[in-house]
């Protein structure tokens, strides 16, 4: 990592958080810190809970105990139009966009929270709109520019092959101008090259505007290259929390991972 | 057309100088970015060349000194050429997706001490090199993204600054550093490709530059109104020629394109009127009309194949003015409507006007098709020693067989041997530092050997036929010209390489590359599955396809009298694609025969030995610099061959 960026103060935190479905626990009693500027890991086997407790922190899931405090605000749980107007964006982990618009359209409604026109001056395009428009087309441009797509800005999503998409989606998200980026698996399904790419856009984002960055990540060899800080669930429990080298070498990760002889 | 500014003493940056005087708010250069053209005229172009010179001088850098410039075609990148020759510098491009162990040999023949580079990606390189690189002391960088945290280099913004500073300081300086510049002076050194051995550093003078861009102004009558895309390796002479010295000679617009990705929409957006592209360019855009056009309704296919027939019939002859008959030509009005108006607008050729190919030879149907459709493509000769200037096709003089008439000014001549000598102001200094190598290329009358084999035709246009040094002899004594044999092959549009085997042979053998895009699409319509370019490469349907074009080619060389022993045997499809990586092509993308020869030796053996299948195993360099093993089991196949 790069001198000048400073990991912060924690932004974050999650106390005691337990959420359950019916009788199926999804998370049980987690409680994690994130810091500003760092890039924080989430990892742990299938169904150990990590789009979970992303879901928690941008209010798509509410849970039955424990608190969120966001930069000092402290709440019982979030909801979703409360995260994203605090500066928290996300991506999913199965695809969410718009197929059948194009990728500069996709990219555009991540600056939904930035438009202030109503409904007939956008209609008509004048005045504040025309105004509005202009400067966040000037964004996605930069963002566009960022993640190096310009040759498929005006392509449907829907045409584009999967690790397009996913960079798509970055991208929106990104359009925000997010303080905490949410990413969940961002390199799932991705070949070697993209997912080095993806690598390469990840540290850019976190270097160039400092922001924070939580990811849900399978492949091993990227979490511990990229994150400051790694934290592993197993069947919604934390069992580990700490920098990638402790982590590797705990022995509850290790049992999770590999399995163990009961 | 406006007369020549190229008067006895014109020097690059004096012309420069004299377009932002006399036409200072006509665009000089644009670029797009951010989604945006952002234009430059020749008044701000000049004022940012005289900071950049400033900078640089203020730096250190003197008269004499060697300026790298290493990315894509950015505007300051052609801006900084300008500035180093201002002072009297000589700038040395290179080419940009050279891995860095490639470029510590140029970076060291070239003295580089300072470097000019596009973004993070080449500064990496550089810093890379920087250990065996000990002249290598400034490094300045277009694009910011990604350096904020890096040590020991330069922002192209900062180096500006400064300039203007000194500039401030020492108003005079600019203004008679452009007066210390001869005509005679090296403006610029262009790396061969180095087909053969290491690469040479051909150093070229203002004046040939200037001539060779001045004769082809005059002869296209190119203007200030034209516009052209800047889109080919800077590091390339056709390149440096088209974009750089033409642009300050004739004074049009260059447009950079957004990325190299984004070719084919910037070229639809600019519409150039003045374009210039190699062979496998027009062959890559025909292959994507022609894979669309497979997709279109059947209304849509039927008009156009029943057009673009009609084009072949009568297109050339009527953009050539000849005689036609007057139905063809009612007909071919309307396909201009319907067909052929709208094609040229999808390929983003409405307004050409010129149109040039070269480098390689470009098939007769590829040739035919350009022309059909209205678009007035020609092929011009010309090498790195020669300014890529020595034959041109004039308008109604064009054959796709031929590279044109000698350009004004070049004297030609052909020796007993057969190769190609020229004579003119347009040749080479001389090769840098290798007083052998340019005793050897230029001889006592002043002629510049090409190294190409060929022969004037019956209407005094000249006809390539080989590598002089290639042309040989089977066994049997009878003519082989290999280059020759695999651009036949070439030709089809489902071979994209071939490197064909015969020298001191008794028959002659061949190694194929399939075009994926073309084979690829093929495979699908026919259901044929496949995992990727060794797989597809492997299958007998494949084998069948390519046996196809390979007969169709020994048919060919069975009319053509002394090459009629030359026709192919036998073949293989390689299971990889040749590639600049693995130093099978050079970074032009023209085959290193000698190198795939010993590199794939046992391959030949297993061609020559009569045998039906080979095992063999391949290092593999991928982009990110890592390496792999690709192994396979090749097939061997027999072409039938004709008696002549």
């Amino acid at each position: 990592m790069t001198a000048a960026r400073r990991i912060g103060e924690v932004i974050l935190k999650l106390d005691n958080i337990s959420l359950s479905f019916g009788g199926v626990k999804a998370l049980t009693d987690i409680s994690v810190d994130v810091r500003e500027h760092e890039i924080r890991a989430i990892i742990g086997p299938n169904g150990a809970g990590k789009s979970s407790l992303l879901n928690v922190i941008n209010g798509v899931y509410h849970p039955q105990q424990g608190t969120i405090s966001f930069r000092g605000e402290v709440r019982r749980d979030m909801n979703t139009h409360q995260a994203a107007t605090q500066g928290i964006a996300r991506t999913f982990q199965n695809i969410a966009l718009f197929k059948g618009m194009s990728v500069l359209d996709n990219i555009m409604t991540g600056r939904n929270l930035k438009m202030h026109a109503t409904f007939l001056e956008q209609a008509i395009y004048v005045g504040r709109a025309r105004r509005e428009e202009l400067e966040n087309r000037h964004k996605v441009e930069e963002v566009i520019d960022f993640l190096e797509i310009q040759h498929i800005r005006k392509t449907p999503v829907g045409r584009l092959p999967y690790g397009l998409q996913k960079r798509v989606e970055l991208a929106r998200a990104l359009a925000a101008e997010p303080s905490l980026l949410l990413l969940d698996e961002p390199m799932a399904g991705m070949n070697v090259e993209e997912k080095q790419d993806m690598c390469r856009f990840v540290l850019d984002v976190n270097e160039q505007f400092g922001t924070t960055i939580v990811l849900i990540e399978h492949d091993m060899g990227v979490v511990m290259d990229i994150s400051d800080r790694v934290v592993v669930l197993d069947y919604g429990k934390k069992i580990a929390d700490g920098p990638p080298d402790a982590v590797r070498g705990d022995k509850a990760v290790i049992d999770a991972y590999l399995g163990v002889a009961h | 057309m406006p007369a020549s500014n190229a008067g006895p003493d014109a020097t690059f940056p004096r012309l420069l100088l004299q377009h932002a005087a006399q036409r200072g708010n006509r665009p000089a250069t644009r670029e797009k970015d951010l989604g945006i053209w952002q234009t430059w005229t020749w008044s701000q172009v000049a004022a940012d060349v005289r900071a950049l010179a400033c900078g640089l001088a203020a730096q250190g850098f003197q008269r004499g000194m060697h300026l790298a410039i290493i990315g894509d075609n950015r505007p300051r990148l052609y801006w900084s050429m300008a500035a180093a020759q201002a002072l009297g510098g000589v700038p040395v491009p290179m080419y940009q997706d050279a891995p860095a162990a490639e470029f510590v040999y140029v970076l060291n023949d070239a003295e580089i001490a300072y470097a000019v580079v596009e973004d993070q990606e080449q500064v990496d390189k550089m810093q890379e090199s920087l250990p065996q690189v000990p002249t290598l002391r400034h490094i300045y960088y277009d694009d910011p993204r990604g350096l904020r945290n890096y040590e020991g280099v330069t922002s192209f913004d900062r180096l500006l600054e400064i300039g203007r500073e000194f500039d401030r300081a020492h108003p005079d300086f600019f203004d008679a550093e452009v007066a210390k510049g001869r005509p005679e002076d090296v403006s610029v050194m262009l790396y061969t490709s180095g087909t053969t051995g290491k690469p040479k550093g051909v150093r070229q003078t203002h004046r040939a530059f200037i001539a060779a861009a001045d004769g082809a102004r005059g002869f296209d009558a190119l203007g200030p109104d034209d516009s052209i895309l800047s889109y080919l390796p800077m590091a390339w002479v056709g390149d440096h020629l088209f974009s750089y010295a033409q642009w300050v000679v004739a004074g049009f617009t260059i447009n950079c394109p957004e990325s190299g990705e984004t070719v084919m929409t910037d070229l639809r957006e600019i519409g150039p009127t003045y374009y210039f592209a190699p062979p496998r360019v027009f062959e890559n855009l025909l292959t994507q009309v022609m894979i669309r056009m497979e997709d279109a309704s059947a209304l849509k296919r039927a008009l156009f194949h029943y057009f673009t027939a009609l084009a072949r019939r009568c297109g050339p002859e009527i953009l050539d003015g000849k005689p036609v008959a007057v139905g063809d030509r009612l007909l071919y009005f309307v396909g201009n409507v319907l067909i052929y108006g709208p094609l040229r607008n999808v390929l983003g050729m409405s307004r050409i006007r010129v149109a040039y190919t070269a480098g390689a030879a470009i098939g007769p149907d590829l040739f035919r098709f350009y022309r059909s459709i209205g678009i007035n493509l020609k092929q011009f000769y010309g090498s790195t020693e020669t300014c890529a200037y020595v034959c041109l096709q004039p308008d109604r003089g064009v054959r796709f067989d031929t590279v044109g008439n000698p350009a004004p000014g070049v004297e030609l001549k052909i020796a007993e041997s057969g190769e190609v000598l020229v004579r003119g102001p347009m040749l080479l200094k001389e090769y840098y530092r290798r007083p052998d190598a340019t005793a050897e290329s230029i001889d006592a009358d002043g002629y510049f050997h090409t190294g190409d084999a060929g022969f004037f035709d019956d209407g005094g246009q000249l006809k390539i036929i080989d590598r002089a040094k290639d042309v040989g002899k089977l066994s049997s004594g009878a003519m082989y010209a290999p280059n020759y044999i695999e651009n036949k092959l070439k030709f089809f549009p489902h071979i994209k390489e071939a490197v064909v085997f015969g020298n001191a042979r008794d028959k002659v053998c061949a190694f194929i590359n399939i075009d994926l895009g073309s084979v690829g699409n093929w495979a699908e319509r026919r259901g044929i599955a496949y995992s990727g370019y060794t797989d597809l490469a492997a299958k007998p349907e494949v084998y069948k396809l390519i046996g196809e074009c390979v007969e169709t080619v020994n048919a060919e060389l069975a009319h053509e009298g002394s090459l009629a022993d030359s026709q192919i045997h036998r073949f293989l499809i390689l299971h990889k694609e040749l590639d600049p990586d693995d130093d099978e092509l050079t970074r032009t993308r023209k085959v290193r025969r000698g190198f795939v020869g010993e590199k794939y030796a046992v391959l030949i053996d297993a061609l020559y030995s009569g045998k039906t299948e080979q095992h063999i195993e391949t290092l593999v360099r991928f982009e990110d610099g890592r390496s792999g093993m690709v192994a396979a089991d090749l097939r061997i196949a027999e072409a039938g061959t004709q008696s002549a």
